[in-house]
């Protein structure tokens, strides 16, 4: 354990490097945990002192996001993602034989304190899972003889900076490239148009191109930023009594936010826009810096993705190096500049008001709206919130005009959309596509002659069966942030949507009732079924629950909580159905069970220490 | 019609600019169904038994700010039934023995059980191990009742300027938490004359030593349902 000196210390430093700032709590934390290994109650004290924030909202921030630990956690931390691609190619063997190997428990840190195997939400790599993250950094491709080794290197205490490189190979798979990943835009043309056209010259394109938000909801980025451009600011704290009268005599302070907590199962496309194409999405927040009047922007990246953080803010320095991003930029008078904040482990982050939540060091739970972050968003000034790719691609239109995006795609989908496909196929990776491709060419392209279902945008998303393929991926069809998991005909979708409903009860904020305790209660229903005990009336609990959760929630989390449930009863009744006992109720409660640990304490195993099931 | 009202179960209710649609409809002594709101503090919309159909979709009474022409169902079967199987979640997440606790006849959480035609828990309880703290002179707090809705946080943070409650956890593992290094009770500057130690809608922070000044049979809900004592407050 640390001395009170070296907590103090750790803090002192962060603290300092982050200007004393509660806003800046959740990056503080993280910081005081790379220096202590964990964040330790005297931890907490002292940040409230630098801070001049109570204790107890420090340690409300600590206790949220899965990537803070308030005691020690293993000198190694190895994190499996449980995403259900990569439970399906052996996630759970490879973590059993880890455990095995090291003699550990699942989720407990070995006695001497060397190590902790657990599972994590998608970690955004089932291209090439299975994988896991070693104290944060992902390493990809594992199989039996790369865990024997990964044991090894852990049991003889070799730092991750001497293990093997490959094993931290993260590739980008780009199997089809088209405008945006075809296309290279030279460095700084966006922010160069951006400049000469002006606020109204751009967002005419923006508008002209018909550009929806891709991170799956499709809301026009033109209107978005038009609606953010005119809030004025009130001078109040965010209100929830809708709109004040405006005070229009101070210049309002506006911002720029990237959504990089790509965090929905099977998504990984923005880990390589990141990882290649930055440039193109740091000019697309200058340009809506530029159209909206920003002067501070950030990108917010998933904790996972915390291994592109250096590489991300040396872009940022050769940016400011090339006059592209900072004071005056290219000598316009306009000023801009981009600060990345790291999460902590939350998939309810990429909800763009939790996301702000979090940019302020708070708790990430999604606020009532309206207002919306247009009007009251970073401390409850005008902000747009936008994907990674939407970012990317308003680079290109700003550069290029609108007039030829909205000639490619659907007349309602403009533009292409990147697909993060995994699974059943035989070349899964990132794909650019035109809007308006069919289910049916992708699987065709990607190599799935045997598939059975897809999930279209994640769990939140869609399940199509064969009879589906033919519909088309475009917001007026099958809208998608961008994920696309492949099924072939042995698998079973009972557990892929067990695994779906055990990531939204795991991933909950807790904030209100129908999704803290709904989305639990979804999982307790599919882990009875999966047990063997479930009867039809279990399936019609489901779907009153899930309907509730849908109809009552408070985010789009818990009404899509119940997505993969409620469409699985509707496609694959199948797999539900053999899984059933055919009575009508069976209690949870199996008492037979309950009674081994008397058998096991008593040395018993005869007749009359077992109850019958009848 | 007029500028500025809106329309709950037929009838129509008039609304002051910036005024919720919980604000509007207790004004008018429409009474909506609600456990985290109390009108003293902030608006919440954690808990959603307030919600209603506003123009077709659902939305949370106590947070939706109410805009002319609304069309608002509240008081329906649908509503109430999943009001109803809100409050058995909320029953079944945490461990709620009526029969031997101080605040029964005193608690919203029963009086809208009672209100709601609330008749099992119907749900499998999850018997969560929840702590007691007891090391308060004056103050019990007890975890296993706490519906997290958050009005003690609010009122120590703003009423009491204390902040002695907080949240931490996540999920169904969000609980209280107290602003003191042993995290006990008795180490913070509550106080009982706090608005914090009172405003507990349920029996999770009560003042110890009172449990039964008022015998049961004699208290609050006993005699009337929430919804009478919740609109009579009002007038």
């Amino acid at each position: 354990m640390p001395d009170n000196n070296t907590i103090l210390l750790a803090v002192q430093t962060a603290a300092a490097r982050h200007g004393n700032d509660p806003a800046n709590l959740v990056q503080i934390l993280r910081e005081v945990q790379d220096a202590l290994g964990h964040i330790p109650e005297e931890a907490v004290d002292d940040i409230a002192r630098f801070l001049d924030i109570p204790r107890v909202r420090v340690a409300g921030v600590r206790g949220f996001y899965h990537f803070f630990h308030d005691r020690p956690h293993g000198r190694y931390e190895i994190l499996f993602s449980d995403n259900i691609i990569e439970h399906l190619q052996g996630k759970p063997e490879l973590l059993q034989q880890m455990c095995t190997r090291l003699w550990v428990e699942p989720e407990r840190m070995s006695e001497d304190g060397l190590v902790r195997v657990g599972s994590t939400s998608c970690i955004g790599m089932s291209d090439q899972g299975p994988a896991a993250l070693v104290n944060g950094v992902p390493v990809t491709r594992l199989n039996m003889e790369r865990v024997e080794t990964m044991v090894e290197l852990v049991q003889k205490g070799v730092p991750l900076s001497q293990w093997p490189a490959d094993f931290f190979q993260v590739e980008d798979n780009l199997r089809r490239a088209d405008v945006l990943l075809g296309e290279p835009l030279e460095r700084g043309a966006g922010v160069r148009a951006a400049v000469e056209k002006g606020s109204d010259g751009i967002l005419a394109e923006i508008d002209r191109s018909g550009l929806r938000g891709r991170g799956g909801a499709g809301f026009k980025t033109a209107v978005k930023w038009d609606f953010c451009r005119k809030a004025v600011d009130t001078g109040e704290e965010c209100s929830i009594v809708g709109p004040k009268v405006c005070d229009n005599t101070a210049a309002t302070v506006r911002y720029v936010v990237c959504n990089a907590d790509e965090g929905e199962p099977g998504t990984f496309k923005d880990r390589v826009l990141l990882n290649s194409h930055a440039d193109l999405v740091f000019e697309g927040m200058t340009v809506a810096a530029r159209v909206i009047g920003a002067r501070q922007g950030f990108l917010y990246l998933r904790g996972e993705y915390r291994y592109l953080f250096d590489k991300l803010n040396g872009i940022l320095a050769q940016r400011r190096r090339d006059g592209l991003l900072g004071e005056n930029i290219l000598g316009s008078g306009f000023s801009f500049d981009i600060v990345i904040h790291l999460g902590a482990g939350a998939y309810i982050c990429g909800e763009e008001s939790a996301l702000i939540e979090s940019l302020e060091g708070k708790r990430g739970t999604p606020r009532n709206r309206p207002p919306f972050p247009v009007t009251h968003g970073y401390l409850g000034k005008p902000t747009v919130v936008n994907n990674v790719e939407t970012y990317a691609l308003a680079a290109k239109i700003a550069a290029k005009g609108g007039e030829w995006f909205a000639a490619i795609g659907t007349a309602q989908s403009t533009g292409t959309k990147l697909l993060s496909i995994s699974g059943d196929c035989e070349r899964p990776g990132v794909y650019e596509y035109p809007f308006g491709v069919t289910v049916r060419q992708v699987l065709a392209d990607c190599g799935a002659q045997d598939a059975r279902a897809v999930q279209v945008g994640g769990p939140s998303g869609t399940i199509i069966g064969e009879g589906e393929f033919d519909r088309r991926l475009a917001f007026e069809d099958l809208a998608t942030g961008g994920s696309f998991m492949v099924f072939n005909r042995e698998r079973d979708i009972f557990e892929a949507a067990r695994n779906f409903s055990s990531f939204f009860a795991h991933e909950s904020c807790g904030f209100c009732t129908p999704c803290r305790v709904g989305s639990t209660l979804l999982k307790k229903g599919m882990d009875k079924i999966a047990s063997g005990h479930g009867t039809c009336a279990d399936v019609e609990e489901l779907k009153r629950i899930g309907q509730l959760t849908r109809a009552m929630s408070h985010c789009g989390l818990g009404q899509t909580a119940a997505n993969p449930v409620l469409q699985t009863l509707d496609k694959f009744w199948g797999d539900y159905e053999k899984r059933l006992i055919s009575k009508e109720f069976e209690p949870s409660f199996d008492l037979d069970k309950a009674l081994a640990v008397a058998r096991r304490i008593t040395g018993r195993d005869d007749a009359w220490a077992h109850v019958s099931a009848d | 019609m007029s500028d500025n009202t809106i329309n709950i179960d037929g009838q129509t209710v008039p609304f002051l600019p910036g005024q919720t649609i919980m604000e509007a409809a207790m004004a008018a002594e429409v009474y909506i169904p609600h456990l985290c709101h109390n009108p003293e503090f902030t608006p919440h919309g954690s808990c959603k038994l307030c919600t209603v159909s506003v123009n077709g979709r659902s939305a949370a009474a106590c947070t939706m700010p109410a805009a002319a022409g609304q069309q608002i169902l509240n008081n329906t079967e649908e509503l109430n039934a999943n009001r109803r199987a809100l409050v058995q979640m909320l029953f079944v997440e945490g461990n709620h023995f009526c029969p031997f606790c101080e605040k029964s006849g005193n608690c919203q959480l029963q009086a809208l059980g009672y209100y709601l035609g609330m008749m099992d828990p119907h749900y499998n309880h999850f018997y969560p191990a929840r702590a007691v703290d007891g090391s308060h002179p004056d103050v019990l707090l007890d975890l296993n009742r706490c519906i997290m809705c958050e009005l003690c946080v609010r009122a120590s943070r703003d009423v009491d300027g204390k902040n002695v409650f907080g949240l931490t956890g996540r999920g169904i593992h969000t609980h209280i938490t107290v602003n003191s290094p042993s995290g006990r009770l008795g180490d913070t500057n509550l106080a009982v004359s706090d608005k914090a130690a009172e405003v507990c809608p349920v029996g999770a922070i009560i003042k110890k030593r009172h449990g039964f000044a008022v015998p049961i049979g004699e208290r609050l809900y006993d005699h009337k349902t929430i919804r009478e004592v919740q609109t009579e407050a009002h007038k």
